[in-house]
């Protein structure tokens, strides 16, 4: 708490640095700013910069230092035996040393070593703070006076504040690469443990998927069996339903959106369609398992074909539903790109409007049009919450649409659901399955966003 | 009237437009244009920009079909024919009178299916062998077949924007029409591809009748016979190119053509 607040107190020091930065560039004209080389507000941002970067960097310094130390002067001063104490001891004991100095209890019994341990912390904590602020406020209020002297009618102080600026867009802009980067690393790296249990061959090409581990050496049915072909075609099969659905619904309401729709039509059936986008899919997942499934199997009884209850198809055809306004909406993108003259040039010719789209608005947006269901399709593939609720969990290696079938992510979710232990093979197969997904889905991306550069380029 | 050279026998009327007027929404574009195109010459339409000369030779086609909001009045004929009568279909209508536009717009496909889109969608060709005929006889007239003979299955939005204007002539010649109207068709080009085109013009009169929109004053002089000078949606003044030129019945065409306003 207190750390926040002196930290609030150096940003309040930086604050005070522009105005009065800014105040000096204004006074140095007498008042004809016009003839500074940099506007007044960049002198401000100068000074704030001199004083706050430095004074924030060596407060957050001495605030990480200056914890170990603490923890190191503590830990001298113990007794032997408590010194030679393994580490987890030895940090247990420090964490507890830390909530008593704050005012709480401890987890183990109070001993004076332990009060001792508090009371020095206390006072090293205090010492920190005070010494690591009083060195961050001289540090900074050095910075200001530095940068104040600079100023000067002639003083070009945009370009480090600008240069500065681009260096804060720079990070901010490597947090989600460093995030992907991240994420990619530590599933990898669970996946690779998956992969020294189970061999990498048998995890991908294996036909038998029964994530099962033996509680004890005589457990019944303890062998278990990480084939994923059963997942994949289970994913293929629901994702290929869905685009059967999404591809042609999606591609022609764009057509129907771009080419045929008079404005006033299109002001209403777009943002109609783009509400199907909105709907969570929690609610088009029991849509499927509720609605859709008894439906089909209704329908299935009553011209003798046996549906079952979690069947494919139903997974498949909601998830369709769901992502046509993707489809649409990508496609739509697309033909809107295609450049009126190409339809003038066609209609001039004595072409019919239909002729028009079929063979030179479309193929014109094709790559477009393909990278969108491409986008679609790993989207698809990825889509946990409609298949979860929808598709079962049984993995069957069948490409019939009537019967259940059951997804990688389906897999993830139930491998992952309960108390696991995070060492065992069933719960790191679901490290490799989301590693798997993860490839695919970041293949088919790549691939999507490069036809879609490549076909901006051509019409620029 | 002084006859020129060009058109000392006196060419039949191909069309003609009577009263026309055009309001794109309520904003008046035409206003009431009285003019007959000559069959077999180049019949140039001049005039500052938002004159309307675009506008009207979109008429002639009824490209004007597809942009919302647009009514208009008065008639077109094409070889005595109302073209805006409902018994005129807008295809066939496009067919017979074609259009080459200001910006070089070649479909993104290859050299070959750019010139065989027309005739195939209008069925000009029985088999492969007629389509390779029309293919190449339109390359020919418009000067375009000795530089791709070669590729023509290459994409035609590679070619340079000279070649893909004529490229774009060649499609319109492609289906056969009678009239073929071009929008300012040199003004994305350079000198060279423009003096090409304009050979080009020259050559395609005796086969086609032609109006071109020009802003360049030079171009109408060198390839028209006849020339009309537009002015805020009415026509001015329309005579033969060398007698507009020369000596310009009204004083605003003499300003404009003497640059002194445009």
């Amino acid at each position: 708490m207190t750390q926040l607040i002196l930290t609030l107190a150096l940003i309040c020091l930086a604050a005070a640095a522009f105005l009065v930065g800014r105040r000096k560039a204004i006074g140095v004209t007498g008042g004809r700013t016009s003839i500074l080389h940099s506007r007044p507000v960049y002198h401000g941002w100068y000074v704030a910069l001199a004083c706050g970067l430095p004074a924030v960097s060596l407060w957050f310094m001495v605030l990480l230092a200056g914890d170990w130390m603490i923890d190191r002067t503590i830990v001298a001063a113990l007794p032997g035996e408590l010194r030679e104490a393994s580490a987890p001891i030895l940090q247990r004991f420090l964490n507890d040393a830390e909530t008593l100095a704050a005012g709480g209890i401890p987890t183990i019994e109070i001993t004076p070593e332990l009060e001792a341990a508090a009371a020095s912390f206390r006072r090293l904590t205090l010492l920190e703070r005070w010494v690591g602020f009083s060195a961050a406020m001289g540090l900074g209020l050095i910075g200001a006076g530095f940068a104040m002297r600079r100023i000067d009618i002639s003083r070009r102080t945009r370009q480090p504040v600008e240069r500065v600026l681009l260096i804060v867009l720079l990070a901010v802009a490597a947090i989600s690469v460093l995030t992907t980067a991240g994420i990619v690393f530590s599933v990898l790296f669970e996946a690779i443990r998956f992969f020294d249990k189970v061999p990498f061959l048998d995890f991908l090409f294996g036909v038998k998927w029964s994530p099962q581990i033996a509680l004890r050496e005589d457990q019944v049915g303890s062998s278990g069996a990480f084939g994923a072909i059963p997942l994949f075609t289970g994913t293929i099969l629901i994702t290929l339903i869905a685009m059967l659905v999404a591809g042609p619904v999606g591609l022609l309401s764009a057509v129907y959106l771009a080419e045929y729709a008079d404005p006033r039509h299109r002001a209403v059936a777009k943002p109609m369609l783009e509400i199907l986008a909105g709907i969570p899919t929690v609610v088009y997942g029991f849509f499927a398992a509720l609605v859709v499934a008894p439906a089909l199997r209704e329908a299935g009884i009553m011209v003798g074909l046996d549906v079952a209850s979690e069947s494919a198809l139903a997974a498949g055809l909601v998830m369709g539903m769901m992502i046509i306004p993707f489809v649409s909406s990508l496609t739509d993108d697309a033909l809107a790109a295609v450049p009126d003259d190409l339809r003038d040039a066609s209609l001039g010719l004595g072409a019919t409007h239909q002729e028009t789209v079929t063979r030179v608005v479309i193929p014109a947006a094709l790559p477009g049009i393909v990278a969108g269901f491409l986008l679609a399709v790993s989207r698809a593939i990825g889509e946990t919450m409609i298949v979860v609720m929808a598709a079962g969990l049984a993995a069957n290696l069948t490409a019939n649409p009537l019967e259940a079938v059951t997804t990688v992510t389906v897999q993830i979710v139930t491998l992952l659901i309960g108390d696991q232990e995070f060492d065992s093979a069933k719960t790191l197969a679901a490290f490799a399955l989301g590693l798997t997904l993860f490839m695919v889905t970041l293949g088919l991306n790549v691939v999507a966003l490069r036809m879609v550069q490549k076909y901006q380029e051509k019409y620029d | 009237m002084v006859e020129s050279a060009d058109t000392r026998d006196a060419p039949r009327v191909k069309m003609r437009t009577r009263r026309l007027k055009l309001w794109y929404g309520d904003k008046q574009a035409l206003a009431g244009i009285d003019l007959d195109v000559p069959e077999h010459r180049v019949t140039a339409l001049i005039g500052p920009s938002g004159c309307g000369k675009t506008t009207f030779l979109k008429c002639l086609n009824r490209m004007t079909d597809t942009i919302d909001g647009v009514t208009t009045e008065g008639s077109v004929t094409l070889d005595d024919v109302d073209v805006r009568d409902r018994s005129v279909d807008v295809v066939q209508l496009r067919a017979r009178v074609g259009m080459v536009f200001q910006k070089p717009n070649p479909f993104p496909k290859t050299v070959y299916d750019n010139i065989a889109y027309g005739p195939r969608i209008h069925g000009l060709a029985a088999n492969r062998r007629e389509l390779d005929d029309i293919v190449e006889s339109s390359l020919r007239r418009a000067g375009l077949w000795e530089e791709v003979s070669g590729r023509l299955g290459d994409l035609a939005t590679g070619m340079s924007g000279g070649q893909q204007q004529r490229l774009c002539i060649a499609r319109s010649i492609a289906v056969a029409p009678e009239v073929i109207l071009m929008d300012e068709p040199c003004s994305a080009l350079d000198p060279i591809s423009t003096a090409r085109i304009e050979e080009l013009i020259d050559d395609l009169r005796t086969k086609y009748t032609i109006v071109i929109v020009t802003h360049n004053l030079q171009q109408a002089a060198r390839v028209s016979q006849m020339t009309a000078f537009f002015h805020l949606g009415r026509l001015i003044e329309v005579n033969s190119t060398a007698e507009l030129f020369q000596s310009p019945a009204e004083s605003m065409t003499e300003d404009y053509i003497t640059g002194r306003f445009g």
